[in-house]
């Protein structure tokens, strides 16, 4: 019963092709094939925001998609946010300087929600940020350290 | 306590405490590379999916496995039958021995979600599918879901063995209540109801465990928060405690009280052990919501208060029933934390206390953030406010009359506990100045004037912290906890390095930076080069879990009592070494020289000395450079006197919520416009740790408030079993807050830190329900139920405007 299908995906820059279960998600997929542990599961039914990667710059819910959906396509996760070496990006510095997690759970969904606005709107208002960030829910920390995380990230891009 | 000799003096400064600095944890989460339970990778690792019950209460009358079993890749499919017979029920928290509870249901079911059957398979889809293939026949039987229903005599019983519904009632009587009720000028009732929620981590519970035959040795990884966790999990099992390891460096993806999976864990190490396999279970969201048993009180209050002209509050009677669901681990003594603050920060001579814990059918009830204080904070608060109403007082006034005073510290409560310090009227000062008070007021009168519903609220509340476990002797005669300690080991290494261990998991408290600071502080050593490291229970000192806002009293008192010995124990070699006694050396930064000025010796000098040469080590003195300390609960080990008076929690922070709601008037939607906290938890060791977790606390409390509510349906059904029923607060709903800082060290710890992990939760609820009501007040509208939901508050709105018209239209 159980059939493959070929996909050929290219995630954090690196070109993975192979056979995969029809039925397996897309959060599985980076998670289980890849061992990118850094996309994380909230509630995989496309609430929780925790599951958040890019498919070709968007933010998309990776426990909506099938794998096979994103054949062809660019997918970048939490960890093809970091620098070479594994250590933190610019925004995710922001992040650590003010704090903006706790338990760490919703964070890559937060981050990659937090780039793509970025990536539209240099210097977004209080609002703007809120509002992109409100796909993403995060019982830590109120949110209010993670606005001043994206503020902060923005600043230091705009001095 | 331990004897460390006070080295310290009193630290009138701090170099690393209280400072803003970067926590150890956030890089590693902030890329993507922490390790939660999900990530633990085995090879051949199988999986589980659960059946569950649809019916609320029903007998299992046929249950065939052999269609899922016969399935490519199923290994096993358990039933209730094989698995209650070969293992021990699970502990129930009162005296209660026959409501037994076990992972899986045998023979009847007692709540909508309740796991009849467990699979495991190669993967989770094909368990799933295995699921599906279970044949089963119910009989549904009489099921109650109200809590004042399953008191009445006749009302079908949830464990007929026991005999009754209720699990828990007493009469608590503390101080002069009935003569203060008689003596009072006036008294009033109100009724109030707190509604089921929960904490709702976004990562769900997780349990991973392996057997190994070779050894008898019962490996788990899980997203644990869970006191004696290790301990219950293997007296299910029927192994001795040292053949369960439990790996505490797993990193929990939020708890705030909830990860107690013992039931999850014993189930998936049973299965670990007869398959001979590592088995993971990971529950989904739907396991989670129905049958992950972890949501929140579900209680009604009756309150009645005595007080006079002058708002003088004489006496309280609280009658305090809370629907535990079907089974009971924890969940009653969340109905005990409270008799350790419940007179709330007031001067209230005398109580009546009466809490009723009742069993239904409906999903299980565990321990949530605050234990039972928050509800009870809710209700408190809803009396002042009420009592405020009734006289015509203002509110901020009422409590100011009330209010401890800071001269009045230590100050002993009607049943039994003493509240170490605190400076009540400044910090609500402080709030309404950061609020801007006469402004807000203005905002409010104009929103008014120009139709809208505005409304301010007031709330002051405590936050007990350092838990002693001390409800459970209250609630059990025969329990006698009279410990509940933590501990830590500090070693530093051959190249001087420092590593703290600790000895339990962490769900975003950030442990790791407290440890390190304390010992840093104690050390004077760079924090940033300490390392923290998470023991397993087999490696671990005794120690409890981060419950009851307690890690940075009992795991920062016992780092810093660990360091302390380092640290006497360099002077030792020091003074030795220096040819003089201790007392005429001093220890700075790491070195010990003589006071009198000339020879010291330098850190990696007494390192040296300490780990490689014997014969420069004073005599006795074991060779290496580590310590341990076990740290008893401050003001814990005693048992309650007869009438239930105890020393309950031994630190209490205070905090003063104010906030501005407004109301749309055309459909009932509140929003928080302006939100204002001032906060005094003693010393805080990381600002940054403490600011958040109280934003936290304050987004929960604006959710239990407003929004947050499992729903049963009259057939005993959940009806909000998904994050799209369930509606947790996002950035849109959770308003930018203000936190004012104030510090009133307590007498009783390291660094005079009080608790700070249940912040802001446990004021926000009681403060946004009395905003809420101030708004409505203007139509002679109030709603005493949480959550006060925009169809809740909408309803309030329309009755009064009938109300309103037929009292217009009717001549007097």
């Amino acid at each position: 019963m159980t059939v493959s299908i070929v996909v050929e995906i290219t995630v954090n820059r690196t070109r993975w092709r192979g056979s995969i279960e029809p039925r397996t998600t897309l959060a599985d997929f980076l998670r289980e094939h890849l061992g990118l542990t850094g996309t994380h599961v909230g509630c995989e039914h496309g609430v929780c925001g925790a599951c958040s990667i890019l498919l070709d710059g968007v933010p998309v819910r990776s426990c909506l998609m099938y794998a096979a959906q994103a054949d062809g396509c660019a997918v970048t996760t939490i960890e093809g946010l970091s620098r070479e070496d594994g250590t933190p990006g610019a925004l995710q510095d922001a992040f650590c300087e003010t704090h903006a997690l706790q338990c760490g759970y919703c964070t890559p969904g937060m981050v990659i929600a937090a780039h793509a606005l970025l990536q539209e709107n240099a210097a977004p208002s209080d609002g703007e940020i809120r509002e992109a960030l409100s796909g993403n829910l995060c019982r830590c920390t109120g949110y209010v350290q993670i606005v001043e995380a994206v503020q902060l990230a923005a600043a230091r891009k705009e001095g | 306590m331990g004897s460390v000799p006070d080295l310290l003096g009193v630290l009138a400064t701090f170099r690393y405490i209280g400072k803003k600095r970067r926590t150890k944890e956030d890089p590693r989460f902030v890329t993507g590379r922490g390790r939660y339970v999900a990530d633990v990778a085995l090879p051949g690792l199988k999986h589980v999916a659960l059946l569950s019950s649809p019916h609320a209460s029903a007998l299992i009358q046929r249950l065939d496995t052999r269609k899922a079993l016969a399935l490519p890749g199923v290994h096993c499919v358990l039933t209730g039958e094989e698995f209650c017979a070969a293992t021990e029920p699970l502990p129930v928290g009162v005296d209660a021995p026959l409501v037994k509870r076990w992972s899986l249901a045998r023979g009847c079911v007692r709540y909508a979600g309740e796991w009849v059957a467990a699979v495991v398979a190669d993967s989770r889809a094909l368990a799933e599918d295995a699921v599906e293939a279970i044949e089963i026949e119910y009989a549904p039987t009489d099921y109650v879901t109200d809590p004042e229903q399953a008191l009445l005599p006749g009302a079908p019983l949830v464990h007929p063995e026991h005999g009754s519904n209720v699990l828990y009632r007493r009469k608590f009587v503390w101080g002069p209540m009935e003569e203060d009720f008689a003596r009072a000028q006036h008294r009033l009732a109100l009724k109030l109801r707190w509604a089921r929620s929960a904490t709702v981590p976004i990562e769900t519970f997780g349990v991973v465990a392996q057997w190994h035959p070779g050894t008898g040795l019962l490996d788990v990884w899980a997203s644990i928060q869970m006191p004696k966790f290790p301990d219950q999990t293997a007296r299910a099992l029927r192994l001795p405690g040292n053949a369960v390891r439990v790996h505490f460096d797993v990193d929990v993806g939020g708890s705030y009280g909830v990860k107690r999976g013992l039931k999850h864990t014993v189930l998936v190490g049973y299965l670990a052990k007869k398959l001979g396999m590592p088995v993971r279970l990971i529950e989904d969201r739907l396991e989670n919501m129905r049958g992950g048993d972890m949501h929140g009180p579900d209680r009604s209050f009756d309150v009645q208060a005595a007080f006079d002209a002058d708002g003088t509050i004489r006496s309280l009677k609280i009658r305090a029933l809370d629907d535990v669901g079907a089974y009971a681990g924890r969940s009653p003594l969340q109905l005990g934390k409270p008799v350790g603050a419940i007179v709330g920060p007031y001067r209230i001579g005398s109580v009546e206390y009466e809490p009723i814990s009742v069993l239904t059918h409906k999903t299980a009830q565990e321990a949530v953030r605050g234990f039972g204080q928050s509800p009870t904070n809710y209700a408190i608060e809803s009396t002042l406010d009420a009592v405020a109403s009734y006289l015509g007082m203002d509110r901020i006034e009422l409590r100011r009359k009330n209010l401890i005073r800071r001269e009045q510290f230590p100050y002993l409560i009607p049943s039994g506990t003493t509240y170490d310090s605190g400076d009540y009227h400044t910090v609500l000062d402080k709030a309404l100045a950061a609020a801007d008070y006469p402004r807000l007021l203005q905002q409010r009168d104009a929103a008014r004037k120009a139709g809208r519903l505005a409304g301010i609220g007031i709330s002051t509340c405590l936050e007990p912290s350092g838990g002693n476990s001390a409800f459970e002797p209250l609630f059990n005669p025969k329990n006698e906890t009279t410990t509940w300690m933590d501990s830590c080991l500090v070693r530093v290494d051959l190249s001087g390095a420092i590593t703290g261990v600790m000895n339990t998991s962490t769900s975003g408290q950030g442990h790791e930076t407290l440890v390190a600071t304390c010992i840093a502080e104690v050390l004077e050593r760079d924090p940033a080069g300490i390392r923290v490291v998470h023991a397993d229970s087999l490696t671990a000192l005794p120690s409890n879990s981060p419950v009851g806002s307690r890690m940075a009293i009992m795991l920062g008192g016992a780092a810093a009592g660990a360091a302390k010995k380092i640290r006497a124990a360099l002077v030792r070699i020091g003074a030795k070494n220096l040819d003089c006694g201790v007392e005429e050396v001093e220890y700075h930064e790491g070195s010990v020289r003589r006071k009198s000025g000339g020879r010291g010796l330098s850190w990696d000098q007494l390192v040296e000395i300490a780990h490689r040469k014997f014969h420069l080590l004073p005599h006795g003195m074991e060779p290496g450079l580590q310590a341990k300390f076990v740290w008893e609960v401050p003001t814990g080990g005693m048992l309650p006197t007869p009438d239930g008076r105890i020393q309950m929690y031994p630190c209490f922070s205070f905090e003063a919520h104010i906030v501005l709601a407004e109301i749309d008037p055309a459909t009932g939607q509140p929003r928080l416009a302006r939100y204002t906290c001032g906060h005094d938890c003693g010393t805080m060791i990381n600002p940054d740790i403490v600011h958040g977790m109280t934003y936290g606390g304050i987004a929960h409390g604006i959710g239990a408030a407003l929004y947050e509510k499992f729903a049963f349906s009259d057939n005993g059904q959940l009806a909000s079993q998904t994050l799209m029923d369930y509606l947790m607060p996002s950035a849109m709903e959770v308003p930018s807050v203000k936190i004012v800082d104030h510090c009133t060290p307590s007498p009783l710890t390291e660094f005079g830190q009080k608790g700070s992990g249940e912040a802001g939760y446990l004021g926000a609820p009681a403060a946004i329900a009395s905003a809420i009501n101030d708004a409505l007040a203007p139509l002679g509208a109030a709603v005493h139920e949480l959550p006060m939901t925009a169809p809740a508050i909408w309803q309030q709105i329309q009755q009064a405007k009938r109300r309103r018209s037929c009292a217009e239209s009717s001549p007097d």
